[in-house]
């Protein structure tokens, strides 16, 4: 065969392939897309169209006597349907000129993302500590442990909201109580009459006095509910960490810090990461501990976005206004995401 | 005693003084609505913190397992025509089994192309998939609401049925059910599977009989999770539901949360009852839980 025939027959070859590798790879995508279809279809109606449908009422002034409107329905396209008011909404929520009270939009990003970033702190800390001390290998009662430290969890999370919220209660709560038999046992003279609610008088001054106590006390609820999550997932990637790289450590003279830092760290660090993500988002939105027992309060400086949105739903009955906050919601924990998606490449094919 | 030995000792003790106080912190909530629940006086005010309070009786749990809830009837003048214990119990089930049985389907074949198939559109897909957890559910209600009773179904709009309820709450735990069992699946070996394709089993069986199986404590995790959420679902239920026939556990006790007064032990000893089969689940599922979870996680 000459030179000129096999470039010849190169240059033919490779078109048929490629058009070979498409054909193939549309056959794939077919049968892929079937699988998916049935969950795909799903989200598409029940989820993804409400949510076009939100992103359309953003961009309108959507109020109560516009709830008759009925898209499917010609014959309330008249009367009922809605005015358009362009970025008027989204231009009112971030210059906080509602007319809600105690609005604020820099606050309450703030509030949130000092709630989201102390809690998820503290979940992943304590989870990994707790699940490190129940992976100790001569640890007794470690079943007992295990099954009692999966309680927060299983328990439903709005009893959880309202047991916590019988408890802070300033004269009858479990909480005053408490501390009120911790003076009569240890003889110490801790306030116990504090209303852990209510109190504007913010317990930490200077930069942090934008936390009011209620904040604490969400905190200690949403930490107790929040970490056997995290001790789950970390007990999981300890127990898949292969022993000898302990051994080896041990021989290269490590002490316990080190071997926590150079091998534990690193290796249950992939399997972190998508669970911060998840707990990041699940905290962001984490309607029910705040609702149910600060309702926002004092002066809605423990309100989030979503409880403010859900107000501006149920309270003020501004649903143009609140659709435009749930996608104001939506863009930013998008753009978090995103960033984390790009260090993480949770998304990433798993050849290997 | 060998300085070996009591640094083992030191140790044990150490590690059981951190975890009897982190059981402490678990237990203590738990304990005080169970007291409440046994407290007679049917108040929110004890005056003391004590386990078993004064006259502690199981008349709460009696009020709520037999008793009709004069909040949730037909005809208000009718007590037989109110919901009990039992009625709500069977309407939770249907909608918890619901939302598991189509979350756990659906979910485990759009996993099993996002894991398996290389193909136009996957990143895209997946991503979709992922912003969809960011969606805060509070905020669609109203078109939601819309759209269900656009659809009728057997006379009746979808939106007043326990099947409407049930593939809303299962369209909200899909995103997760399909992320945490993508990453499972990425953990079976290839091998298997092309094993069993080259003795000619189809693509249909070679995940139903292969993958499933082997996939049994993402399984497990995803209809624990799906459970749970059609279990303790309240606010789409509120307000899409008509007939308190249709009504569930998780809404008679939001009734319970009167704006003056709440009858707290009887509120309490609803609280317990309606938690108990979760955590019974868990403990069952806890080995489950551990692998089903940390495997779909790790691969990252």
């Amino acid at each position: 065969m000459t030179m000129e025939q096999t470039q010849l027959k190169a240059a033919t070859a490779r078109p048929a392939r490629a058009t070979n590798d498409l054909a193939r790879r549309i056959r794939q995508s077919r049968i892929a897309w079937a699988y998916i279809a049935p969950a795909g279809l799903l989200m598409l109606f029940v989820t993804l169209f409400p949510y076009i449908y939100q992103v359309g009422m953003a961009f309108t002034n959507y109020r109560i006597q516009n709830l008759r409107f009925n898209i499917f329905d010609p014959d309330t396209w008249e009367r009922f349907a809605p005015a358009w008011v362009g970025l008027d909404n989204f231009r009112r929520i971030l210059t906080s000129q509602l007319t809600v009270e105690n609005y604020d939009f820099g606050r309450l990003l703030l509030f949130n993302v000092t709630w989201t970033v102390t809690n998820v702190a503290l979940h992943v800390s304590l989870g990994v500590v707790i699940a490190l001390a129940l992976n100790q290998k001569d640890l007794i009662g470690r079943k007992v442990y295990r099954a009692l430290f999966i309680l927060p969890w299983a328990i439903p999370g709005y009893i959880t909201a309202l047991t916590w919220k019988n408890m802070y209660d300033q004269r009858f709560g479990a909480v005053n109580h408490l501390l009120r038999a911790a003076n009569g046992f240890l003889g110490t003279d801790l306030p116990t009459n504090i209303r852990w609610l209510e109190q504007a008088q913010p317990p930490i001054g200077g930069p942090l006095a934008f936390l009011p106590l209620a904040y604490y006390a969400l905190l200690l609820t949403n930490v107790w509910l929040g970490w056997p999550f995290m001790t789950v997932v970390a007990t999981g990637a300890l127990q898949a960490i292969p022993n000898d790289l302990y051994e080896a450590a041990n021989m290269d003279g490590a002490n316990a810090w080190q071997k926590f830092w150079h091998v534990t760290v690193p290796l249950i660090r992939p399997a972190m990461v998508p669970a911060i993500m998840l707990g990041t988002i699940w905290t962001f939105n984490n309607f029910a501990v705040i609702y149910f027992i600060s309702e926002g309060g004092p002066f809605g400086r423990t309100e989030i976005l979503v409880t403010q949105a859900f107000k501006l739903v149920y309270e003020q009955r501004l649903y143009g206004v609140a659709a435009a906050f749930g996608i104001v919601i939506f863009v930013i924990l998008l753009v978090f995401t995103i960033a984390n998606n790009r260090i993480t490449r949770a998304t990433e094919a798993y050849d290997v | 005693m060998s300085s070996k030995r009591r640094r083992a000792i030191w140790r044990q003790v150490g590690l059981q003084a951190f975890l009897l106080t982190v059981t402490a912190f678990v237990v203590f909530p738990i304990l005080w609505i169970v007291s409440l629940s046994l407290d007679p006086r049917g108040i929110d005010k004890p005056l003391d913190l004590t386990l078993i309070p004064p006259g502690a009786s199981l008349d709460a749990y009696r009020k709520v397992l037999i008793e009709p809830f004069g909040l949730l009837c037909r005809n208000p003048n009718d007590p037989a025509s109110c919901m009990t214990f039992g009625s709500l119990l069977r309407n939770s089930l249907l909608v918890a089994l619901g939302t598991s049985v189509v979350a756990v389907i659906l979910g485990s074949s759009a996993a099993y192309a996002f894991s398996r198939f290389r193909f136009i559109g996957r990143q895209a897909g997946m991503l979709g998939f992922i912003v969809l957890i960011m969606l805060p559910t509070t905020a669609a209600l109203a078109p939601l609401y819309v759209l269900l009773s656009q659809i009728r179904f057997g006379g009746e709009s979808l939106r007043t049925t326990l099947l409407g309820l049930s593939l809303a709450y299962a369209s909200s735990t899909m995103p997760f059910a399909v992320w945490n069992l993508k990453g499972y699946f990425d953990t079976i070996p290839k091998e298997l599977e092309e094993a069993a394709r080259i003795d000619g089993a189809s693509l249909t069986q070679t995940f139903v009989r292969i993958m499933l199986p082997l996939a049994l404590p993402a399984l497990a995790v995803t209809i624990l999770f799906s459970f749970m959420a059609g279990w303790t679902e309240f606010v789409l239920a509120w307000t899409f539901l008509e007939n308190p026939s249709r009504f569930t556990l998780a809404m008679a006790l939001r009734s319970m949360q009167g704006q003056y007064a709440t009858p707290w032990s009887e509120f309490s000893a609803m609280s317990i009852l309606m938690s108990l089969p979760i955590v019974l689940l868990f403990f069952l599922m806890q080995r489950y839980v551990v692998s089903g979870l940390a495997a779909g996680a790790v691969k990252g």
